[in-house]
């Protein structure tokens, strides 16, 4: 090891080193920042170029508009018609209703089964759920996409007589699925972060097994159970090949979970293969993208405030 | 007398007290059972279906000869080359810098540092982002900025050589969306690292940099193989941020350079499911196709968790 003696030379190394190692520390923090720059700079034109603005700009995008004389006015999105119509609010409604459903479908299952993990199951059976519940997210969302299309359509078609295959019920329940292992994972991690004392505590004050789980850890787990569900729903609204595949993808406005719907995401991905780079559709797409990017950056940022709070709480301190 | 009958009536409520409670109990052990025995049985009912269709095709004429008529016959080939190719790019590209920011963050940082809370802001929120929104965000910069900026320097052709989807740009596009993966997975292993270990390591007269290179990242291996392990899996299942960043339908090469196009495991179970002129045709080629790209990422995922566990449990021995 007789390169290991001091020269001069090493002080350089050392300093390069250090250099390249926090260069590289610091791309993570670059890279998101670029997401942002560049998301953002292909949207800007519809605010800020006049001739994309005459045929997308905010208002056309939110409010209604009367594309032909003699028909009311209303809100769509057919971004290839020959009046381009770039209505993000049928869009927004089938964003939301699969997401509801994913979250409506995931929210019992998730929590019910964290809460028996954490609070009742034996240690065995916990080693057993907890991969299964690795095994389900491990699975690739084009994988449940498929499974929804070619499966999951056919028994909602016949369990409630549907006409069209493909709709936001079937899309939401896929979505669920996706949706289960975040919810599980981040809902089991705070009731089991709750501090052994506090239970203790009940379980001396006389509350059984059961009380102490209901009464005490659950009530305290709450602000966590909450953060999961909060992450649960940014990816539910972020999520792109279930909904693709499984959703229908026609653009209506209606309050029917039976009816198909086309969702943000699935809108991106369906579009911008065929589009043109630099017209007003594609700058559109990219604002779509910059509104899901806002939006998960907020759930995921409130998520995260939210379980590092508890965690100060529990164990009063930072890690 | 009066005594006697109180402590009776005492007695009484608390004993429908206790009976109420348990029964409130065993209703909720009773619920969130169910939760976990609906999550294992949708599992095992989406492994059975695929491998029940899929198993029938796997052989070694349909892993190693290409699609046929359509991709109604023939094999999967080309796109298990594709998704090979596509991840060990994706991980050259990505573990020395997810270790390296791991690395800086354990080492280098103190956890309370304004740097350190940015860059973990940044890394949480990596995690976050739609992977559609990587997609455009490979669009937009890998292709339209990074690529057509060398090809305005270099070349002077009329046809993009590197301004258009290719191999390299989807593999970078993937190490950005696996970051996160490897460099989580590479702090866990630095913090068991003992902090004796690093002492006895400046007690020899070794630098910093020394110690880094020579004791810290040899002993986080097992960590550094968990992270690029899941980030392959990962990776391989991802289909939307290679939509449009280098993925093709179908191609009758395989690629050969970094600026190549390529076909993918997963797009390829997309392209099939979705745009197959008889989807009844190719359901089988579609099953198969989805039992190995489920086989690939369970395997990889059962590896890592299996080198993540010997590691924890190396820990808890040490401890």
């Amino acid at each position: 090891m007789d390169h290991w003696e001091f020269k001069p030379k090493s002080r350089v190394r050392e300093f390069l080193g250090e250099k390249l190692i926090s260069t590289c520390a610091l791309s993570a923090l670059i890279v998101v920042l670029l997401i942002f720059v560049f998301i953002f700079k292909e949207s800007l034109p519809i605010f800020t170029d006049n001739f994309i603005k005459e045929e997308a700009s905010f208002d056309k995008m939110v409010f209604q508009q009367e594309y032909y004389e003699d028909k009311p006015a209303k809100w769509s999105w057919q971004p290839n018609s020959d009046i381009p119509k770039y209505s993000l609010l049928p869009l927004f409604i089938g964003t939301l209703k699969a997401a509801l459903v994913a979250m409506l479908f995931a929210t019992p299952l998730a929590v019910g089964a964290a809460i028996y993990t954490s609070e009742f199951a034996p240690t065995k059976l916990k080693e057993f759920i907890k991969p299964v519940i690795e095994l389900l997210a491990g699975i690739p969302s084009v994988v449940l996409g498929f499974f929804a299309l070619i499966v999951l359509a056919t028994i909602v078609q016949n369990a409630l007589g549907l006409t069209f295959r493909l709709n936001a019920l079937t899309a939401g329940i896929a979505l669920g699925l996706a949706v289960i292992p975040i919810v599980f994972t981040v809902a089991e991690d705070s009731l089991s972060t709750v501090p052994v004392s506090l239970r203790d505590a009940a379980s001396a004050l006389g509350a059984n097994r059961w009380q102490v789980s209901l009464t005490m850890v659950l009530p305290a787990a709450i602000p966590g159970i909450s953060a999961g569900l909060v992450l649960g729903f940014g990816r539910a609204i972020g999520e792109t090949m279930i909904v693709l595949m499984a959703s229908g993808n026609a653009a209506v406005i209606s309050a029917s979970l039976t009816d198909s719907v086309r969702t943000f995401s699935a809108t991106i991905a369906a579009e911008l293969a065929e589009v043109v780079f630099g017209s007003a559709h594609y700058n559109v797409l990219f604002f779509i993208g910059s509104l899901l990017f806002i939006f998960t950056f907020l759930t995921n940022l409130g998520g995260d405030i939210v379980l590092d709070r508890l965690k100060v709480r529990f164990q009063g301190k930072r890690e | 007398m009066q005594a006697q009958h109180t402590s009776t009536t005492v007695e009484v409520i608390i004993r429908q007290a206790t009976a109420r409670t348990s029964r409130v109990g065993q209703i909720s052990v009773g619920l969130t059972m169910t939760a976990v025995v609906i999550i294992v049985v949708m599992l095992a009912v989406i492994l059975f279906n695929v491998v029940y269709h899929g198993a029938g095709i796997i052989g070694w004429d349909f892993l190693s000869s290409p699609p046929e008529d359509g991709m109604e016959s023939g094999g999967i080939f080309p796109a298990i080359f594709g998704t090979v190719a596509l991840v060990i790019l994706m991980v050259i590209a990505v573990v020395p810098i997810g270790v390296l920011t791991a690395v800086y963050l354990q080492e280098y940082t103190s956890p309370d540092s304004k740097v350190m809370r940015l860059i973990r802001i940044a890394i949480s929120n990596l995690a976050g982002v739609p992977s559609i929104v990587f997609g455009l965000f490979g669009l937009g910069f890998f292709i339209g900025f990074v690529g057509s900026g060398i090809d305005s320097m270099f070349f002077d052709s009329a046809r993009p050589v590197w301004g258009q989807p290719a191999i390299i740009w989807a593999a970078l596009t993937l190490s950005i969306l696996t970051l996160p993966v490897v460099i989580i997975s590479t702090e866990e292993a630095l913090r068991t690292i003992p902090v004796e270990l690093r002492e006895a390591s400046y007690a020899l007269g070794a630098t910093k940099l020394q110690t880094v290179v020579r004791v810290i990242i040899p002993q986080a291996l097992p960590g550094i193989l968990t992270g690029s392990i899941l980030a392959v899996s990962r990776g391989a299942g991802e289909v939307a941020p290679i939509m449009f960043t280098g993925a093709a339908y179908y191609l009758p090469y395989l690629p050969s350079k970094l600026n190549d196009q390529f076909m993918e495991l997963g797009y390829h179970i997309y392209v099939m499911a979705t745009q197959s002129p008889d989807v009844e045709k190719t359901k089988p080629i579609l099953y198969g196709t989805v039992l190995v790209l489920l086989a690939l990422t369970f395997m990889l995922n059962f590896v890592a968790i299996m080198v993540r566990s010997r590691m924890r449990r190396a820990r808890a021995h040490a401890r």
